[in-house]
């Protein structure tokens, strides 16, 4: 393998070392470094930064803020955190889980990337040395992007409001089916007023489902009201076709989920 | 190819060698150091035979790089034994049976070594969800966990 790593101390040198044609930034590795063993050669050097802000979790006024080399095990252990830890505990085994970082989940291809499906259910913001941006717009743009993620932020959900489901088929951690995240806001008579719903590996990339969110408003999670919501929740999406699941099985099982997460 | 210093303990004993820049761990620890517990697979973090310690978590060696252990303390199957005495978890897996081919023994012991470090009373699907990143292809795991709970109500014996 030839690849050479640079480490930086701050983001700034860092990000002018990613220019250079060729080189990718490491995260845990455990997509670029087994890209390199695998023999992709479109990579040829690898950059990371050290800066501590990049390892860190803050909760606090109603705000999350995770640095981007954040690990999914790190989150899984933080107290205040606790709702999110189901869903990080979906990511791969614990070894990848200790290397996995928030970072490099919002890059990761389907059937990959489920924290990045419930960052989206979040409405969070994806910041980079110098721009916020939607995580909504930067999943759009990922592809061509060439800035260091420095963190994610959101706001911290009310209890309840957050519903999270991956569906595999080997457990305790095969890749997904397909995964779903929910936020719900709903009055006291169980009436949903808001709703903002992301799907994993019905596309691919994590993406919304509109027409389910818009059906669920004035809706309370009863088999009848929530039909409609399920009756149009593949509009839009372009399921991936993996050896765990073709695109037909996928938009096939996705209401019977999503009918599941918003019935639980 | 560019040469990096890198230094960190291994088992206990320092460390310092000049590694190829971009190298893995699981090639700084075969082919540089000569621990060869740490097994190659799928080198795609599939498998779990490279599975080792690093400051106390359980990492995939293959898909680390050897110069981001730059100080760390790094735990393999190989340094296990002391004294001559297999540990705990390497003697239930001699007696249970759980070691066929033996190829994915270590990457299963060093997961097995963090839960027990951690937790330890497992309950059985505690063990299953510690093991889940680790294959094999020959025993079977039920033996295998049979190995980790009796190593885990050996070590409670001992420390009652
Ligand atoms: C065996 C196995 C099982 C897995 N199971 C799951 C699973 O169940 N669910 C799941 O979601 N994922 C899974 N993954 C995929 C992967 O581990 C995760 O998606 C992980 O979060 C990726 O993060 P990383 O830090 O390891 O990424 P890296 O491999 O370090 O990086 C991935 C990509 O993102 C870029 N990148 C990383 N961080 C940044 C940053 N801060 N700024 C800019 N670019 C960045 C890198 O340059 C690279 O292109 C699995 C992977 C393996 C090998
Ligand atoms: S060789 Fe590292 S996980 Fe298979
Ligand atoms: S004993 Fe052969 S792979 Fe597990």
């Amino acid at each position: 393998m030839a690849l050479a790593l640079q480490t930086f101390p701050t983001v700034k040198d860092a990000n002018a070392a990613l220019q250079a044609a060729g080189t990718r930034y490491l995260g845990g590795g455990t997509l670029v470094v087994r890209a390199a063993n695998e023999g992709d050669v479109s990579v040829s050097s690898l950059v990371r930064a050290t800066e501590p802000s990049l390892s860190a979790i803050a909760v606090s006024g109603g705000k999350v803020r995770l640095g981007a080399s954040v690990t999914m095990a790190a989150i899984a252990r933080h107290p205040e955190l606790a709702w999110l830890a189901p869903t990080v505990r979906a990511v791969g085994g614990p070894a990848i889980r200790n290397m996995a970082s928030v970072g490099g989940n919002l890059f990761a291809p389907a059937p990959y990337g489920d924290f990045a499906v419930a960052l989206l259910a979040l409405d969070a913001n994806v910041a980079t040395e110098d721009s916020e941006v939607p995580i909504e717009t930067f999943l759009a743009g990922r592809d061509a992007s060439r800035s260091i993620v420095t963190s994610v932020t959101f706001a911290l959900p009310r209890a309840e409001s957050f519903r999270f489901l991956k569906v595999s088929r080997v457990k305790p951690k095969g890749v997904s089916v397909l995964s779903i995240a929910a936020l719900l806001q709903r009055i006291d008579n169980g009436t949903v007023t808001a709703a903002r719903i992301a799907l994993g590996c019905m596309a691919d990339r994590p993406m919304r489902a509109r027409a389910a969110e818009k059906a669920l408003l004035g809706c309370r999670l009863t088999p009848d009201e929530i039909a409609p919501a399920l009756a149009v929740a593949n509009e839009g999406t372009t399921p991936i076709t993996d050896p765990v699941a073709s695109a037909w099985y996928r938009a096939e099982v996705l209401p019977v989920h999503l009918g599941r997460l918003l019935l639980e | 190819m560019v040469k990096v210093p890198v230094q960190f303990t291994l088992n206990g004993s320092e460390k310092a060698e000049l590694i190829d820049s971009g190298a893995t761990l699981l090639h700084a620890l075969r082919d540089k150091i000569g621990d060869t517990s740490p097994k190659g697979g799928c080198h795609q973090g599939t498998c779990g035979a490279c599975s080792v310690i690093i400051d106390g978590e359980l990492r995939l060696s293959c898909l680390t790089l050897a110069e981001t252990c730059n100080g760390a303390v790094i735990r393999t199957t190989a340094g296990l034994a002391e004294g001559g005495v297999l540990h705990p978890l390497q003697r239930a897996f001699l007696d249970a049976f759980a070691t066929q081919c033996g190829f994915c023994t270590p990457g299963m012991i060093m997961a097995a070594k963090v839960l027990l470090d951690r937790t330890p009373n497992p309950s059985r699907e505690e063990v299953v969800e510690a093991l889940s990143g680790n294959i094999c292809r020959c025993t079977g795991y039920e033996p295998i966990i049979q190995a980790v709970l009796t190593a885990a109500r050996a070590n409670s014996q001992n420390v009652a």
